[in-house]
């Protein structure tokens, strides 16, 4: 029930802001520094999400060690990304280091 | 006035539209598969899953909520999440806006709901190509639906294979989702301002990580955009006086 109330209001709120230029038209006026800091908000929010989980998987201290499958993985993945410039092969190099490390590495 | 085309054109503009998509199509998929695969292992129904991929139809949103309700957080934090990462859709609505606001209300309402990031680029290369058409909004709706019709199929794809190996979830699932997150950031990285922004908003979270609320990853959105435009507003200082020293 909380989940699918969550769900509507995230619907409500992304309709309305995909819809609210298209319907009010130019009475919809945009600040010119609001578009520049929006271009910033993937990037600062995907990395923000990502550096925890990939520093702290246990959700507690820092895990700076080799024996960190996620972080093995997420320093793979960003090298295939910045060097090939492919999300797909990006993912699937990360995943299989990952699971490569988890059970072949460390024999979890 | 719309309405002035034969409806044989109107159906060559719609599947062009959907047609020039199907790159993005294919970009698409791999994200609908994780996204459901996620659902399967977090806290959410299966039809839940499906409904926020009918309902809301942004991908990274879903992604985010999704995450975020796994760690047990306020439904307000999810909803002011959700309004921060879709805030740029209102920069690709006021972009096409000339294009579409000769349409009727209902019309201009659903290509709203069906505007994407990948629906925008298609249309953005349509309209700097082919100007003021009578057709455009076939072609747009035809990006759009191609779009919503893929993103429920893979969703649904996503959420049958999460239920059939439920022992993804302690394979590590959350860690697709960080290398799609990977894949979505590093290509922006090689700009300044926009690494500049990342390492900030890396950071940030990482020292706030234990404020409630998950205040800690406000911060590092707000953090990230102050650095990233601070740089970028740097950097235009100092071409502008390049530009009047060599004058």
């Amino acid at each position: 029930m909380m989940y699918t109330l969550m769900i509507v209001g995230m619907a409500l709120i992304t309709v309305f802001i995909k819809a609210a230029i298209f319907m009010l038209g130019d009475r919809a006026a945009f600040p010119i520094w609001l578009k520049e800091a929006l271009a910033f908000v993937p990037v600062t929010v995907l990395t923000a999400i990502i550096v925890p989980m990939v520093l702290a998987p246990h959700g507690k201290g820092l895990e700076l060690t080799w024996r960190n499958p996620q972080l093995i993985a997420a320093i793979a993945a960003v090298v295939v990304c910045a060097t090939t410039r492919r999300q797909l092969l990006t993912i699937m190099v990360g995943l299989a280091v990952f699971f490569a490390w988890q059970f072949g590495v460390l024999g979890k | 006035m719309p309405h002035l085309s034969s409806p044989a054109k109107r159906f060559s503009s719609f599947s062009a539209g959907a047609r020039d998509s199907l790159p993005m199509l294919v970009g698409a998929a791999p994200f609908g598969v994780i996204f459901g695969a996620l659902i399967a292992a977090g806290p959410l129904a299966a039809w839940q899953g499906q409904f926020m991929s009918l309902s809301v139809f942004a991908g990274s949103s879903q992604f985010i909520a999704v995450g975020l309700a796994a760690a047990q957080t306020g439904i307000l934090v999810i909803w002011m999440a959700t309004f921060i990462v879709n805030l740029r859709h209102m920069l690709y609505a006021a972009t096409l806006l000339p294009h579409v606001s000769h349409l009727p209300a209902r019309w201009r309402f659903l290509l709203g709901f069906l505007l994407t990031d990948e629906t925008f680029a298609v249309m953005n290369a349509y309209y700097l190509k082919h100007g003021h058409t009578p057709q455009g909004h076939w072609y747009f709706l035809g990006s759009g639906l191609a779009m919503y019709g893929n993103w429920q199929l893979w969703t649904l794809i996503g959420l049958v294979f999460g239920e059939a190996f439920p022992q993804l979830q302690t394979l590590g699932l959350d860690f697709a989702m960080v290398a799609t997150f990977i894949a979505i950031v590093v290509p922006q990285l090689f700009r300044f301002p926009q690494l500049a922004a990342a390492i900030s908003a890396g950071a940030c979270a990482w020292f706030l990580r234990d404020l409630p609320y998950k205040l800690g990853l406000m911060a590092a959105i707000l953090a990230g955009v102050a650095v990233g435009l601070g740089i970028s507003h740097w950097q235009a200082l100092r071409s502008a006086a390049k530009k009047g020293s060599k004058a």
